[in-house]
């Protein structure tokens, strides 16, 4: 009981500390170079201690290639004033920063980062489900709801109430603005997106997270990966539109929309209330990651491995991969030595050691299966759920950078005329293609 | 006659967003790539993908190669003593379009030099680096060949070189005092 205890609050400890509020943090930084990047430029990287501004000591100070803008920023938000306007209701503007971030922090509870750790040992059935012969221990998931995927949603909705709160209780028409139009964009998504899941639900017949990722193992016609996008791809779409939205991030930062109404629910917060909403919404945009990868993108699952280790399809899939890896390694790493990149050498390295492995069981395999050690499948199983969830990441970053923002009347007309009957469509689908299969 | 607009509406395809959005996805990413894979200095590349990317210098760190008569921080040349070349012809402070260099003359303790600047002073803020002092001077005394920027002045005061900080940078010049007499 009391190991139990210990556990839940390690992990608990481990992923809000250690994933969701350091990487949240981190990704302020990330925004602002990959935007600097996307525009050519080169982004932040003046940041330095031990040295002088000018002169040859600034050579020789630290800069950790501009991370230290972290601590920076940090600082400034800490000793800023904290003004709370006039004629403001003080208790509910105070509150609306923590009403935006518990949401956004208690979606993490839920999220599998690895399949539950087996103490015994393991055997696979014919359809490469795996199932453990002794008793099973949750490690990698903070709780294993059977309800979680409805869990999520409840949460992630219950976030507005933040925004909605803090436009009214500036005591400000813009800030007023903006939280309204906060909810109506809610009102507005809310639909299709719950709609646009409901094919993942029909297809592998559970609601626990876990299970979700655990099917999404099985092999379409013996190749492809059972992936929510290869199954669902209109329904991935609009999920992950319809989650963007959803945090209120361009394109669909309405609420915010700094041309028109200031900075929306913002108007009115300084110093660290301020941080602390602009630190949830990169907190909810790693949650929409995480999400989006353990219902779409196969969560935990590396192509082709299960729990004794690789059952590829076909023999010549090992040379395929290692071939894969060594290409894309070698390329940045061709790129890191000739401009003297330090971070495209590491990845390219890290890329053709990969490849390596892969080669490497390319010789010893036996008609494509090749067994692992099960800590090093849980290994691998974790690093590539962090490898998708900074995937997503990423990829959220680059749409808000590449699309303008949505006009009001549009986002509306996106989400009721659009959305949700593609939404419907795609539940029509799905339903129809899995008749014969369940009859 | 009001001038009649015709909008082209939305095909299907365009009205979904969707491949549009991958469409103006390709280009940033295209961007994010060429600039994440560091700076590029202008210097031709052999492979095609290292000629794109950043072209912004991190100045201190990275300073662009000046060209061999670029026109910087002044500086007074020695003779083979040591002592400053210049003659106090005030040529140099006659011809400077920005009036920036003041000279005070006086009589030198050596017989084979007639003056000497006691005083030698140019205003850096007011110097337009036109390089006319250089072009004037007869006994190449002063040149501009440093290489270097004259550094941002917290206070105005410290904008005024002196003769004791132009000669720091000083070198002894090897042309002739006066010309050759011969």
């Amino acid at each position: 009981m009391l190991a139990d205890t210990v556990i839940i609050l390690v992990k608990i400890l481990v992923i809000l500390l250690g994933i969701a509020l350091t990487a949240g943090a981190l990704l302020t930084f990330v925004e602002r170079k990959q935007s600097a990047w996307i525009q050519n430029r080169v982004g932040p990287n003046r940041a330095n201690i031990f040295g002088h501004i000018r002169g040859d000591k600034f050579k020789d100070s630290i800069k950790l290639g501009g991370l230290l803008h972290l601590a920076a920023d940090g600082l400034k938000m800490l000793l800023k004033e904290d003004i709370i306007p006039k004629g403001a209701n003080r208790v509910l503007h105070t509150a609306a920063p923590a009403i935006v971030l518990f949401p956004v922090l208690v979606g993490f509870a839920i999220i599998p980062w690895a399949d539950h750790w087996c103490a015994g040992g393991l055997t696979l059935l014919v359809n490469h489900r795996d199932v453990c012969l002794s008793e099973s221990h949750n490690l990698f998931s903070i709780a294993d709801l059977d309800v979680g995927f409805l869990f999520v949603f409840a949460i992630a909705s219950l976030s507005v109430y933040g925004g909605a709160i803090a436009g009214w209780s500036s005591n400000n028409k813009f800030s007023f603005f903006g939280g309204l139009r906060a909810s109506s964009q809610m009102v507005s998504y809310e639909v299709p997106m719950g709609l646009s899941v409901l094919g993942i639900v029909m297809i592998f017949g559970t609601l626990n997270l876990n299970e979700i990722v655990r099917a999404q193992g099985d092999l379409l016609f013996g190749v492809l990966p059972a992936w929510g996008i290869f199954v669902q791809p209109l329904g991935f779409i609009i999920f992950l539109t319809a989650m963007i939205a959803e945090n209120k991030r361009a394109p669909f930062d309405c609420p915010e929309g700094e041309s028109e109404i200031v900075s929306g629910y913002m108007t009115e917060y300084s110093g660290l209330k301020f941080g602390i909403l602009q630190l949830s919404e990169f907190i909810a945009v790693i949650f929409i990651a995480s999400i989006v990868s353990v219902l779409f993108l196969g969560g935990w699952q590396v192509p082709y491995l299960y729990g004794d280790g690789f059952h590829m399809p076909h023999s010549a899939f090992f040379p395929l991969f290692a071939l894969l890896f060594f290409v894309v390694g070698g390329y940045l790493i061709a790129v890191g030595v000739r401009r003297e990149q330090m971070l495209q050498k590491i990845a390219g390295g890290l890329l053709v050691v990969l490849g390596l492995v892969y080669a490497v069981m390319s010789t010893t395999q036996a008609n494509g299966v090749q067994h692992l050690p099960y800590e090093g499948v849980v290994l691998l199983r974790l690093g590539t759920m962090f490898a998708k969830v900074i995937f997503m990441v990423w990829l959220q970053l680059m749409i808000r950078w590449t699309v303008p923002r949505f006009r009001y009347d549009q986002i509306m007309q996106l989400g009721w005329k659009i959305m949700l009957p593609a939404a419907l469509v795609n539940l029509l689908i799905t339903a129809i293609i899995l008749i014969p299969l369940f009859s | 006659m009001p001038k009649v607009v015709t909008r082209e509406p939305m095909s299907v395809l365009e009205r979904s967003f969707v491949p549009e959005i991958i469409r103006g996805l390709s280009t940033t990413i295209k961007h994010f790539f060429h600039a994440a894979s560091g700076q590029n200095y202008h210097e031709k590349q052999h492979l095609w993908f290292l000629n794109k990317g950043n072209v912004t210098y991190n100045y201190p760190e990275d300073v662009r190669t000046y060209p061999k008569r670029y026109r910087g921080q002044h500086r007074l040349m020695l003779r083979e003593d040591g002592n400053v070349r210049c003659v106090a012809c005030m040529c140099c402070s006659t011809i400077c379009p920005a009036n920036c260099i003041h000279i005070t003359a006086a009589e030198s303790d050596d017989p084979s030099v007639e003056k000497y600047p006691a005083s030698f002073v140019i205003d850096e803020l007011r110097c337009i680096f036109c390089g006319f002092c250089v072009e004037a001077c007869p006994c190449d005394a002063i040149r501009m060949d440093t290489g270097l920027h004259v550094q941002p002045f917290l206070d105005r005061n410290n904008a005024y070189y002196g003769r004791d900080l132009l000669m720091e940078l000083g070198e002894l010049s090897v042309a002739i005092q006066g010309g050759d007499k011969s």
